[in-house]
C-alpha cells in the first residue's frame, strides 16, 4: 500500500505542475492574398483602367469588394499588369514579388466570357521560358458589348500547358470583373 | 492401445439452410432418444474458458472404455453407442489443465466443456473467470492474434473490418478510421493497453495513433456499454490488449515480414518476450513500414506513400497478490496526401469530380511531399495492482500521452517547409479501479478517473489556428455490477458520471465574431481586441451521465442471447465547438458552434449466438437513437478572393441509426469453411427527415477457405466482398459560377459511387524447422481482378479511384 500512496503522490504532483501559459500570440497570415489589382494602361495614354478585388477578412464571412474603374475602348490596346497584396499586415505585403520569384510554380490565366471578344496574352515568362502572366497585353478588342473577364492565379500548375483547362494545380486567387467595351 | 477417432458428425447440418439453423437446432435439441439399449450418444464442444474459442485436439476419454476421441477444429466431439450408465470422463489438452467430470447417461447428452487454456499464463482471469469480458451483455467481437499476425502490415481501421458492423472512413488508403455501426471519430474510443488514446481524433483525416502489432488481441464493443472505460463512446470501443505472458523461464519472439506490389513497399515487425517463473516479464516490439506511391488500376496515385516507425516496450511483475506494469509506446507516421486532392476552389472540385481519371499523376516515387502529415504519439503507462483478501483487487494507473501532429501544405515563399498545422496535445490520466467478486453470483467494479489535457497549437506555422489553445479537465467515476440470477440468467448494470471542463483561448476573426452575433452573446469572454481579430476565453462545462443495463441468457448449451440498453453522453469536441475557417483538404469552410450541448445516445442491442458443431452464428440487430447529434451540414456559398466555397456548419439534430450485423462461420465439409459477414444499417436525421451523411452502405462478405491440418495447415481461401451503392445520402450539391465556361455549374459532392465487388485471395503454409521455430509463408492477392472502383466512405473518392490489385507476400517466423 505504501507503494500505492507514493505513486499517487507523484502523479498528483505532475498534475499540479501544469500551469497556464500567457495569452497565445496572434497569427497574422503572411501568405494570404486579400487583394488583386489589375492595371490596364491604354495605348493612347489616356486614363488607366483599374480592376480590383479586395477581401480583407479572407475566408471570413464578408464577401470580396469588386470594383472596375472604367470601360475599355474597342479602338485601343492595353498593356496590363497584375498585382497581389496581403493587406492584413501593415504595411501591406506585396505577394507579386513572391509569385515572380517562384515563377515556375505560378501562372496567371485570363478567361474572356461571352458578350465580349478580346485577345489577352502573357508578356512575361517564368525562368523556364513558359508564360507567367503577371504582365500581359490586350488587343483585338471587338466592338461594343459587355461581359466578364476573369483572372486566375494558379499555384503549381502543369507547365507548359494549353490553358486553364489542363493546367491543374490549385487556385490561389480568382476574380471575375464585369467589363463594358465602348 | 489408444484408438484415436477423429469423429465428425455431419448429419446435424446436412439439411439445414443457414438462416434457419437456429430454429432447426431448437427443434433438434428437443428430440429425445428414449431407447434403453446401448445406443446413446454423448457429444459436446470443448472451449477455452476465457474467450470461448473452440479447442481442437483435446483428448476426451471415458474411464473403463478403451476409447479416446480428439475434438475437431471446432472443438466438437462425439461418442456413439454408449449404454445407460455412469461414466467418468476426462478431458485433457496439451495447453490446459485436465478436467474430469461424471455423467449419468440415460439419453443422448450434449455438453459444453470449458478448459482453462494457457494455464501457465498468470492473469487475474484465472481467478475471476471470464471477467476479462468488458461487458457481459454486449457482444464482443474479437480479432485474434492469428489475424493480427497475418495482417500485421494493415492498420487498425482495415483489420477491424473482419468484424461485421465495422467499416471505415478513409482519407486515401493510409488514413483509415474505424466506423462502428455508423459512428466514428470522437464517438469511437480506442484503448491501447488500457490507455484511451488521445489524439486529434475528431477529424476524418486523422488516423488513430496506434500500431496494431503492440497488441495480441483486439476487441470491439459496439456500443457505449463498457462504462469502465468511457461513457462517451456512443459508437463503440476498440480495445487492443497486449499478450498475456507465460509464467515460466522463457524467451520467445516472432519476426514478421511483408512485401506488397501495390506501393512497392514492405514492413518488418519483430517482437521479443522474456518471462520468468517468478512473474517478471518484459517485451520489446518494433515495426517499420515503408511504401511509395500506391496505384489504382489505371494510374499511380501520386504522393500516397507513407513511413511508419513504431516501437513498444513493456516490463512488469505479475504475481497473484500484487504486480506492476510499465509500458512505453511510440508511434511515428509520415503520410503523403494524394496530390490530386489538393484543391482550392469549387471550380477545382468540379474539374476533379467530372473527370473520369485523376487530375494529377507523376512518376512513381518513395518521396513524400506536401501535402503530408507527420504524426507522433508517445505514451507512457504505469500500473500497479494489489489484491486484498475478501475484498478484491485495486489497480492504480497513470498514463501520459504526448501527441504531436504536423500537417504540411503546399506553400509559398519562406514558409515553404513550415507546417501549416502544428498541434501538440498532452494528456495526463490517473485511474483507480476496484474489482471485487463477493461471490460467484455477484461481482462489482468501481473506479474513478482524473484527466488533464493541454492543447498547444503552435503559432509559428503562420496560419490561423483552427483548434485553439485549451486546457481540458475531466473527472469520471463508474460503478458496474454483474448479478448471476441463476444458472442461465445474468443481469448487468452500470452507471457512470463524467464531468468535463474546457478552458480555451481562441482568436476569432472579427468579421465572423460579429456575423455570428458572438460580440453580443459572448461579449464577456473577450480578452482583447486586435484590428481584425478578437482573443476570447471560452469556458464550457459538461456533466454527462451514462448508464447501461443488460441481460445475458443461456438458452441452452449452444444458444445464448444478450440484450443491452445503454445510454451514452458525449461532450462536443474542440473542432465542433471552435472550428472557424477554410479546411484546405476538403475545400470548404467549416464553422463550429460555441453553444453546443452534449449529445446523448440510447442504444438497444440484441445478440443471438449459436455455436454448435461446425456452425457459429451471431445475429445482432440494434437501434441507436441520438438526441442533439452533432453533424456538419452545408448552409451557404461564400465568396472569397480564391473563389466560391461551400460553408459547412456544425449543427445539432436528432438522429436514429438502426441496423443488423451478422457473422456466420460454417464448416460445411471437412476442411472447408464458409465465413459470411453482413452489415446493414440505415441512418436518418429525424428532425430534418433526411438521410445522414457518410453512412456505410450494405456490405456482404463471403469467404470459402480450405485448411488441411494434416498438411502443414495449408490454407487456400477466396473472399468475395460486395459493397452496395449507398442510395441514402443527403443532397449537399451546390452551384457556382465557373469562369472558363461562363456558366453556373453544379458541384456534385454528394452522389455515391456505384456498387462494387472485390475478390481477395489468400494462401499460406506452415513450416517447422528443426530448432522448434515455426515459419508461416503466405501469399495473398487483394482486389484480384484489379477492379476499378470508388468507395463512398473514402473522402478522396471525388479525386481518385481506390486501390488496384495488390500481391502480398508474408513470412512469419515464431521462435
Amino acid at each position: 500500500m505504501k507503494k500505492l500512496y507514493t505513486y499517487a503522490l507523484i502523479s498528483s504532483l505532475i498534475f499540479v505542475s501544469c500551469s497556464k501559459d500567457d495569452d497565445p500570440v496572434a497569427v497574422n497570415e503572411e501568405e494570404v492574398i486579400t487583394t488583386m489589382i489589375v492595371t490596364l494602361v491604354p495605348s493612347d495614354a489616356s486614363t488607366n483602367v483599374t480592376l480590383k478585388t479586395q477581401d480583407l477578412d479572407g475566408d471570413g464571412p464578408n464577401a470580396p469588394v469588386v470594383t472596375v474603374s472604367g470601360n475599355l475602348k474597342a479602338s485601343l490596346t492595353y498593356a496590363g499588369s497584375v498585382k497581389f497584396l496581403n493587406e492584413t499586415t501593415t504595411p501591406a505585403e506585396d505577394i507579386t514579388e513572391e509569385v515572380e520569384e517562384e515563377s515556375n510554380d505560378h501562372q496567371v490565366f485570363y478567361t474572356v466570357g461571352s458578350g465580349i471578344t478580346m485577345n489577352v496574352v502573357s508578356t512575361n515568362n517564368d525562368s523556364g521560358g513558359n508564360p507567367l502572366g503577371t504582365k500581359f497585353k490586350i488587343d483585338n478588342i471587338s466592338s461594343a458589348g459587355s461581359g466578364k473577364l476573369t483572372f486566375t492565379l494558379r499555384h503549381k500548375p502543369k507547365k507548359p500547358n494549353t490553358g486553364l483547362a489542363d493546367a491543374g494545380g490549385d487556385t490561389d486567387i480568382e476574380a471575375t470583373f464585369d467589363i463594358v467595351i465602348e | 492401445m489408444s484408438n484415436f477417432i477423429n469423429f465428425r458428425k455431419g448429419n446435424f447440418n446436412l439439411n439445414m439452410k443457414l438462416p434457419f439453423l437456429i430454429f432447426c437446432f431448437l427443434v433438434l435439441s428437443s428430440l429425445e432418444n428414449h431407447s434403453q439399449n446401448c445406443s446413446y450418444n454423448f457429444s459436446g464442444i470443448v472451449m477455452d474458458l476465457h474467450d470461448e474459442s473452440s479447442l481442437s485436439n483435446a483428448v476426451i476419454s471415458i474411464d473403463g472404455l478403451d476409447q479416446n476421441i480428439l475434438s475437431d477444429e471446432n472443438g466438437f466431439f462425439e461418442f456413439v453407442g454408449l449404454c445407460q450408465s455412469n461414466y467418468k470422463i476426462t478431458i485433457s489438452h496439451l495447453k490446459c489443465k485436465s478436467k474430469s467430470l461424471s455423467i449419468n447417461l440415460n439419453g443422448n447428452l450434449e455438453k459444453v466443456i470449458k478448459l482453462e487454456h494457457h494455464i501457465n499464463e498468470l492473469n487475474e482471469v484465472i481467478v475471476l473467470g471470464d471477467s476479462n469480458k468488458k461487458s457481459k451483455t454486449i457482444y464482443e467481437s474479437k480479432i485474434s492474434k492469428e489475424i493480427i499476425d497475418d495482417n500485421f502490415n494493415s492498420n487498425l481501421g482495415d483489420i477491424l473490418k473482419n468484424v461485421s458492423g465495422i467499416s471505415s472512413i478513409n482519407s486515401g488508403n493510409s488514413i483509415v478510421k474505424p466506423i462502428i455501426n455508423g459512428l466514428y471519430g470522437s464517438r469511437v474510443d480506442i484503448l491501447n493497453n488500457e490507455v484511451n488514446i488521445q489524439d486529434q481524433q475528431w477529424g476524418i483525416e486523422h488516423a488513430p495513433s496506434i500500431d496494431i502489432n503492440s497488441a495480441a488481441n483486439i476487441y470491439v464493443i459496439k456500443g457505449a456499454g463498457a462504462l469502465q472505460y468511457s461513457g462517451s463512446a456512443i459508437g463503440g470501443i476498440v480495445i487492443a490488449e497486449p499478450s498475456k505472458n507465460l509464467l515460466k523461464d522463457s524467451l520467445y519472439g516472432k519476426t514478421l515480414m511483408y512485401g506488397g506490389s501495390n506501393g512497392k513497399g514492405g514492413s518488418l515487425m519483430s517482437k521479443l518476450t522474456r518471462t520468468y517463473e517468478n512473474g517478471w516479464f518484459s517485451t520489446l516490439q518494433g515495426t517499420l513500414k515503408r511504401f511509395g506511391d500506391f496505384n489504382a488500376p489505371d494510374y499511380i496515385m501520386s504522393n500516397t506513400g507513407f513511413i511508419d516507425k513504431s516501437a513498444s516496450f513493456q516490463i512488469g511483475l505479475n504475481r497473484f497478490n500484487y504486480g506492476f506494469e510499465f509500458f512505453l509506446s511510440s508511434v511515428n507516421n509520415e503520410i503523403g496526401i494524394l496530390s490530386a486532392s489538393h484543391l482550392h476552389t469549387a471550380g477545382d472540385q468540379i474539374r476533379a469530380i467530372n473527370s473520369d481519371s485523376i487530375l494529377y499523376v507523376d512518376e512513381f516515387t518513395y518521396n513524400i511531399n506536401a501535402p503530408k502529415q507527420k504524426v507522433t504519439h508517445n505514451l507512457i503507462k504505469s500500473k500497479i495492482y494489489k489484491r486484498f483478501q475478501g475484498f478484491g483487487k485495486a489497480t492504480l494507473q497513470y498514463h501520459f500521452q504526448n501527441n504531436k501532429r504536423l500537417e504540411f501544405d503546399i506553400r509559398r515563399g519562406i514558409n515553404k517547409n513550415t507546417a501549416s498545422t502544428d498541434l501538440r496535445l498532452k494528456t495526463h490520466t490517473l485511474i483507480i479501479d476496484f474489482d471485487s467478486s463477493f461471490s460467484d453470483k455477484f461481482d462489482f467494479k468501481f473506479g474513478i478517473k482524473g484527466e488533464f489535457q493541454n492543447n498547444f497549437p503552435n503559432p509559428e506555422t503562420g496560419v490561423r489556428r483552427i483548434i485553439p489553445d485549451y486546457d481540458k479537465y475531466d473527472f469520471g467515476s463508474y460503478v458496474i455490477s454483474n448479478i448471476k440470477l441463476n444458472k442461465n440468467w445474468l443481469l448487468e448494470g452500470g452507471i457512470r458520471f463524467d464531468y468535463s471542463k474546457i478552458d480555451a483561448l481562441k482568436y476569432y476573426r472579427k468579421s465572423f465574431w460579429e456575423f455570428r452575433n458572438y460580440n453580443k452573446i459572448y461579449k464577456n469572454i473577450v480578452v482583447k481586441e486586435l484590428s481584425n481579430q478578437v482573443l476570447t476565453n471560452p469556458k464550457r462545462n459538461f456533466n454527462n451521465l451514462s448508464t447501461t443495463i443488460g441481460l445475458s441468457k443461456k438458452i441452452n448449451i449452444f444458444n445464448s442471447l444478450l440484450l443491452n440498453y445503454s445510454i451514452g453522453s458525449r461532450a462536443p469536441n474542440p473542432s465542433e465547438l471552435f472550428s472557424e475557417g477554410l479546411h484546405h483538404s476538403s475545400a470548404r469552410i467549416e464553422l463550429g458552434d460555441l453553444s453546443f450541448s452534449s449529445e446523448k445516445s440510447h442504444k438497444v442491442g440484441l445478440t443471438l449466438s449459436h455455436i454448435k458443431n461446425n456452425v457459429r452464428i451471431t445475429f445482432n440487430p440494434y437501434i441507436n437513437s441520438i438526441t442533439d447529434f452533432i453533424f456538419i451540414n452545408p448552409t451557404e456559398i461564400q465568396q472569397t478572393v480564391r473563389g466560391s466555397f461551400q460553408v459547412w456548419e456544425y449543427m445539432q439534430t436528432n438522429a436514429r441509426i438502426w441496423g443488423i450485423d451478422s457473422d456466420i462461420n460454417y464448416n460445411f465439409i471437412e476442411k472447408f469453411t464458409l465465413k459470411s459477414q453482413i452489415s446493414f444499417l440505415k441512418g436518418i436525421d429525424t428532425t430534418n427527415e433526411e438521410p445522414l451523411i457518410n453512412m456505410p452502405p450494405l456490405n456482404f462478405k463471403n469467404e470459402i477457405s480450405y485448411v488441411n491440418p494434416k498438411f502443414h495447415n495449408f490454407l487456400l481461401s477466396i473472399q468475395s466482398d460486395y459493397t452496395f451503392k449507398q442510395n441514402d445520402f443527403p443532397n449537399n450539391n451546390f452551384e457556382v459560377f465557373v469562369p472558363t465556361t461562363g456558366k453556373m455549374e453544379l458541384v456534385d459532392v454528394s452522389s455515391s459511387p456505384e456498387a462494387y465487388h472485390l475478390l481477395n485471395f489468400r494462401s499460406s503454409i506452415d513450416l517447422s524447422t528443426e530448432n522448434k521455430s515455426k515459419i508461416k509463408i503466405g501469399l495473398s492477392i487483394n482486389n484480384l481482378l484489379d477492379k476499378s472502383y470508388k468507395n463512398y466512405l473514402n473522402r478522396m473518392r471525388n479525386y481518385s479511384h481506390d486501390l488496384g490489385r495488390n500481391i502480398m507476400l508474408n513470412i512469419n517466423v515464431n521462435y
